[in-house]
């Protein structure tokens, strides 16, 4: 009973991913990659400006984000009982659970409203504030496991307290870290919601930060609700494009925290 | 000799001075990125406060339990939003406690090691990583139709979108979180309890009923909270299968709407200042209830683990 219910979980997954592979083969083509899609009722038509943009977008946010949560992460393992790192581990927490869309309403106040324009320059900042979480949450637990005898050593060499952080401490971590970060650059490419307010979706190929960009997990919510039938087929092949992007991206994590893995 | 030694002790002094300086900036940006995060979240909070006051000022409590939403006419009430929101994300938790359970038992007791413990847990965790939207989109190619005709056979109006298509799409999408919290939590029942049982004559399934499942009842219902908070924050799948009607849903298989997904439909083409001070009074509500939740939640997987 019980080995027959935890079977059953994993058939939605295998029809889901079967599914679209089967429907979204079909489509992929060279063609499809590099085209633009066209107006309706006319054949063909690809999804340049999406993947353009989704790779433009994510790779500024992970630029914000990364930084950032590998520092937040190294003074939240360093300190442990301090009050602000009290304070800190408490708001990462809140923002881990926050819904996306509700990220996508602050975004907007804060970037789209005083830029008078939506632009891939908010969706960014909305999608590296989802990636924080993970990148400081998976950073602190990585370097708590490392012994603290690394770092005494380092510090009795005379090595300065940074650059026994950044030399010895994080390379040590890095496995840890860099799957940390990989699974959080797999969670917001497929993100949709901050970015329908903030990156708002755009017909025409741009690669301007400060105009509005279109995505590839807005792409198929657009044209997935809409009527046509050209459409639908331009989705499932962006579907199939964003499932196998993802998916790689977990295969590297599990293969890299393997791998490159410290053992002590 | 000693012309030397001066040269070498100023530039030892001269090092130390930029070694101590490098090493105060260094902790200070530490401290300030913490800080940053910290009042980014703060920041969060001020932002929905303030930019939902109008709508808290004009509209009242009465907000929360109006019935109407017609922005036409400046109503609005998010009774409809909240009993869609509660509706589908119960009846999704509902639905998937089982499987959720199943699972946690089954990879934490049953086969805790082995290739097909690796590739179940493997499998489970991919169910969390799939985008939302490919859940909605498969839903609304694949599932709806389904659902329709099943509808057609109940007898019921063969929308196929709606509450219960909803429900069935979030169930899939919220299993693993309380899979994998439960897995953990069952393989952090003491060995010593579990063979104190077996060796008072129990059988498996009464070592699972009696001992492990009262022992990591804690964990379990924590997991059961995360899962429920994401049922409750999740927007796209939902917006793409629930037919997006701002009415009371009449049945389980009518249209209907949660806060997610009328703010993510909504907000665009939110014509007056009012109409997106009440949409965004949504946000806070769905924030503030789904933070509480998670935080509930986190507090409990905290007391379970220090234990």
């Amino acid at each position: 009973m019980i080995i027959l219910l935890s079977v059953l979980c994993t058939v939605p997954l295998f029809i889901i991913l079967i599914y679209i592979f089967k429907e979204g083969f079909s489509k992929i083509s060279w063609h499809f990659l590099i085209n633009m899609p066209k107006p309706v009722g006319e054949a063909g038509g690809g999804i340049a400006n999406a993947l353009v943009g989704s790779l433009l977008i994510v790779f500024y946010a992970s630029l914000i984000a990364i930084p950032l949560g590998i520092m937040c992460g190294v003074y939240l393992s360093e300190n442990q009982n301090t009050r602000l790192a009290n304070w800190t581990r408490l708001s990462v927490d809140v923002l881990q659970g926050t819904p996306s869309i509700v990220m996508g309403i602050v975004v907007y106040f804060w970037v789209v409203k005083p830029l008078h324009t939506f632009s891939a320059l908010s969706g960014s900042v909305a999608l590296a504030i989802m990636m924080l979480p993970i990148v400081v949450r998976s950073t602190e637990e990585t370097l708590k496991l490392l012994p603290d005898t690394l770092k005494e050593a380092g510090l009795a060499l005379g090595l300065p307290y940074h650059k026994v952080i950044l030399r010895i401490i994080l390379p040590c971590g890095i496995s840890g870290i860099l799957s940390g970060v990989i699974l959080a650059i797999s969670r917001i490419a497929g993100e949709t919601a901050p970015l329908l307010f903030t990156a708002f979706g755009n017909l025409y190929f741009s690669t301007n930060i400060l105009k509005p960009m279109e995505s590839l997990p807005l792409l198929i919510f657009n044209y997935a609700t809409s009527a046509y039938d050209d459409w639908h087929n331009l989705a499932w092949g962006a579907a199939l494009i964003l499932l196998i992007w993802v998916l790689l991206l977990n295969i590297i994590t599990k293969i890299i925290t393997r791998k490159w893995r410290v053992q002590f | 000799m000693s012309n030397m030694m001066n040269v070498w002790k100023a530039k030892k002094i001269k090092r130390s001075v930029r070694q101590i300086r490098a090493e105060k900036i260094f902790r200070t940006s530490l401290v300030l990125v913490s800080l940053s995060i910290l009042v980014i979240v703060v920041a969060f909070l001020f932002t929905l406060v303030i930019q939902s006051l109008p709508s808290i000022k004009a509209l009242g409590f009465g907000f929360l339990y109006g019935k109407a939403w017609d922005p036409v006419h400046n109503i609005y009430g998010t009774y409809p939003f909240l009993l869609g929101t509660l509706l589908t994300s119960f009846l999704a938790l509902i639905i998937s406690i089982p499987f959720s359970f199943a699972t946690a038992i089954f990879l934490g007791e049953y086969y805790p090691r082995g290739w097909f413990s690796d590739f179940l847990k493997n499998a489970i965790e991919l169910i969390a990583a799939v985008p939302s939207v490919i859940y909605g989109f498969w839903g609304l190619f694949v599932l709806v139709p389904i659902v329709r005709s099943l509808e057609l056979k109940i007898g019921v109006t063969p929308y196929g979108i709606g509450i219960f298509s909803a429900s069935l799409i979030l169930t899939i999408m919220i299993i693993p979180y309380a899979a994998s919290l439960g897995r953990e939590m069952v393989r952090m029942v003491p060995s010593s309890l579990k063979e104190a049982a077996y060796a008072l004559g129990a059988t498996r399934y009464e070592v699972i009923r009696d001992v492990i499942l009262p022992y990591s009842r804690s964990g379990l219902f924590a997991g059961v909270l995360l899962s429920l908070g994401r049922a409750l924050g999740e927007t796209m799948a939902v917006t793409m299968v629930i037919g997006n009607t701002s009415v009371i849903p009449k049945s389980i298989f009518a249209p209907g709407n949660t806060m997610a997904s009328v703010i993510a439909n909504e907000f665009t083409e939110a014509a007056s200042s009012l109409y997106l001070s009440a949409l965004i009074e949504i946000g806070l509500v769905l924030f503030l209830v789904t933070v509480v939740i998670n935080m509930i939640g986190k507090r409990i997987i905290k007391r379970f683990t220090t234990q």
